[in-house]
């Protein structure tokens, strides 16, 4: 084997940040989605990379729905301003006031108004690209997105009219007021994301790793007991040492039982996982094009 | 619990292409069920929809079928990429569909793919799809081709069979520039030579699909003897902090070819200017040389200038450059390909505008021969074209180099990316716009 090699994690690396770069010099407007999940953390490391020793020449975006896990949101503030980036934080609550989304009767999840709130402020800042961190192997229909994934003035995906991607040439064309969402870890795997976390030696929230918390067992998962999610008449509260695996909002997460309390040990139970990411989340349960239909309406 | 060692591990990407029918996303679903790549909660919404749906029946199919649309109509619509890894290699495969948008898919699909695997069914054998995804991958220089002869359950998995298709795929191989393909007798209904060596076909004593996959020499794929970097973003760092960056211009951009050195004369085509490296910034911080594909920053010795489209190159090893261009192209969209018509060319980092001057011929993909007279070229077709751009291209022949010899085609307007076109190697080598500013 020559020199001359870049192994699994460097060739992603680098992949990703001419994708970026590409956003960066194609578009007049673009943003990062940064949630402070874990897919998020490695973007913000490969945008440090790509635009070094420049400054990341966009700001971030995060769209708050009122339900997330507090830890997630201190960790984002706190990096953001760590790497002295402009951080905007648009309100699901805001949105709801305005009236930019309704929610249905009955509805508790907020998890569908991400998305009027999501097109309203890139509506506000006349966004025209948007890099978010999601990859193919999360979800069936995720699979068949593109780096490059153009969106109408509406913001839908059509999955039966997507641009053709070849070789290394991204077509980022625009007519006015339709949107590019860009994801520069389309080829990376749950497992590649903590390889690069530990490579990088990157900081993530604490909620990944193993700690005592509060849950009750609904549809065959542990959700996380507190003010929005109380336990149903009947339901036995458990004490238990979980983590989570990836982060939605506190309704619809669902804790692992895990005992890992480090990167390695997340690294260790990855490998022997035999349960997708994706199987923990409630909002991707709703029906087999859960996704699908969410990211035609929209969703990033 | 053992956590995997750090020893570097590559990664193959390959491409699985057949007509419908053939039973792509059938193997597929083999490949990652058998590799104990699925995980229990897919597999238990497999059985799930089987129960639904299927009559009892698994169909690994709905695996890789994600949107709704295909489910109905147990096709699939488009490319779809899957993950899957063994102690050996990490595999990136791109599911390529072959019905009405095949060359579309497919295109999109092995451009990058260090291997193609091509299906056909025992029983039709050799068909006109057959033909033309190994003539997009001979095209597409895919180095490795693999010709899985699938449901050989249902021609009672037939020695004599799996010959006579060799033998006909052989027949037009010749044609095509090809360096490597191997057939392997399949079925994927039943896992047959997928992951595991089949009981029912002794007389074959080849690999398995998977095994394949994980000895297959890749090597590099990398051009690494003619140095290119398409200048993709200058970094000017606005108010640095820190003072020796007030100066600071970086070149950034991925290396399309060769290796760089600090201290190594360059040339910036199409002007000419000519300086030496000072610095090289890496993903993994600064370093002497660099190499494709890395993603890299440089510095120069001169301040000269440079902007996004421009390529830095080897002064000795300089590439062709021109405003006529003879490519190949495919074409990838349902209004034809007309002479005369301009569209949109994208380059490496640049995008000019290009007119069509002739269309030389189509590639009859039965014959594989070319067929002159062509006044279009519709969706699918393959051909040979001449264009004219507004402003000149600094290039490589494809064959030479998969980045710097590529380009799309965009229709104005729409912003459809029409066409996928391979550059013939250049007649000419790039003149510098301003020789006497060499220093």
């Amino acid at each position: 084997m020559s020199s001359y090699y870049l192994d699994h994690l460097q060739y992603l690396e680098t992949e990703a940040i001419h994708v970026m770069r590409e956003v960066a010099a194609e578009f007049e407007r673009p943003v990062l989605l940064f949630s402070g999940g874990k897919d998020s953390i490695c973007l913000l490391r490969l945008a440090e990379k790509a635009f070094r020793p420049s400054e990341i020449p966009m700001p971030l975006l995060n769209i708050d729905t009122g339900h997330h896990f507090p830890e997630l949101n201190e960790f984002r503030d706190r990096r953001a301003k760590e790497l002295r980036a402009k951080l905007i934080v648009r309100t699901v609550e805001e949105a709801l006031a305005r009236g930019i989304a309704v929610q249905a009767p009955g509805q508790i999840s907020r998890n569908h108004l991400q998305i009027p709130t999501l097109l309203a402020a890139i509506e506000e800042f006349r966004f025209d690209s948007c890099i978010g961190g999601a990859r193919r192997d999360e979800e069936k229909s995720r699979a068949k997105e593109r780096f490059f994934s153009f969106r109408d003035s509406f913001g839908q995906w059509d999955p039966k009219n997507q641009r053709p991607e070849i070789w290394n040439l991204y077509n980022a064309r625009l007519n006015p007021g339709e949107n590019m969402r860009v994801f520069p870890l389309s080829n990376w795997t749950e497992m590649d994301v903590w390889e690069y976390i530990r490579k990088e030696t990157l900081e993530v929230p604490k909620i990944y790793f193993s700690h005592l918390r509060r849950c009750v067992r609904r549809h065959g998962q542990w959700l996380p007991v507190n003010d929005l999610v109380p336990p149903k008449p009947g339901e036995q509260v458990a004490e238990l040492i979980v983590r989570v695996r990836t982060i939605g909002d506190i309704i619809s997460t669902g804790c692992v039982e895990s005992p890992a309390e480090s990167v390695d040990d997340i690294i260790a139970e990855t490998a022997v996982a035999r349960v997708t990411e994706r199987g923990s989340r409630a909002d991707d349960k709703a029906s087999e094009a859960a996704m699908e239909d969410r990211k035609k309406a929209g969703y990033f | 619990m053992s956590v995997p060692l750090h020893h570097p591990v590559d990664l193959l990407r390959f491409n699985t292409c057949g007509s419908v029918d053939d039973g792509k996303s059938t193997l597929i679903g083999r490949l990652l069920y058998d590799s104990k790549s699925l995980m229990d909660d897919q597999v238990e919404a497999l059985e799930r929809s089987a129960d639904l749906t299927g009559g009892g029946q698994i169909n690994l199919a709905n695996l890789t079928d994600g949107l709704r649309a295909e489910r109905e109509q147990g096709i699939t619509i488009d490319v779809a990429y899957r993950y899957f890894a063994t102690p050996r290699r990490k595999f990136i495969i791109a599911d390529t569909p072959g019905h009405v948008q095949y060359t579309r898919n497919m295109v999109t699909g092995a451009s990058s793919a260090n291997l193609s695997v091509v299906l056909v069914d025992a029983r039709l054998g050799v068909i006109e799809q057959s033909r033309r995804h190994s003539c997009i991958a001979s095209l597409l220089r895919i180095p490795h081709l693999v010709v899985a002869v699938n449901k050989m359950d249902l021609v009672n998995y037939s020695e004599e069979r799996f010959l006579e298709i060799r033998d006909q795929f052989e027949g037009f191989l010749p044609r095509l520039d090809l360096k490597d393909v191997k057939f392997i007798p399949v079925s994927a209904l039943d896992g047959d030579n997928v992951v595991d060596p089949s009981q029912n076909m002794p007389w074959y004593p080849g690999p398995t699909l998977l095994g394949h996959l994980e000895d297959v020499h890749i090597g590099s794929d990398w051009n690494l003897s003619a140095f290119r970097l398409p200048v993709q973003w200058v970094n000017r760092p606005n108010n640095p902090s820190d003072p020796h960056l007030h100066d600071f211009r970086g070149l950034s951009g991925q290396i399309a070819g060769g290796i760089v050195r600090v201290g190594q004369p360059v040339m910036v085509l199409p002007s000419g200017f000519s300086s030496v490296v000072k610095e090289i910034l890496t993903p993994e911080g600064k370093v002497t040389e660099a190499f494709a594909p890395q993603s890299v920053t440089l510095a120069l010795d001169h301040d000269i200038d440079v902007s996004r489209g421009d390529m830095i190159v080897d002064p000795a090893n300089l590439p062709g450059s021109g405003k006529e261009l003879h490519a190949q192209i495919c074409w990838l969209h349902p209004r034809p390909l007309q002479r005369g018509k301009k569209y949109l060319l994208k380059h490496t980092t640049q995008t000019v505008q290009a007119a069509v001057t002739a269309i030389e011929h189509r590639i009859d993909i039965s014959t594989l021969e070319p067929e002159c007279e062509a006044l279009e070229l519709a969706m699918n077709d393959i051909g040979e074209i001449r264009l004219a751009t507004s402003a000149p291209l600094v290039f490589d022949g494809y064959p030479a180099n998969r980045l710097t010899g590529s380009f799309i085609l965009v229709e104005p307007g729409t912003n459809a990316t029409v066409g996928a076109g391979m550059l013939h190697p250049p007649t000419e080598v790039a003149r510098p716009e301003y020789k006497d500013f060499s220093i």
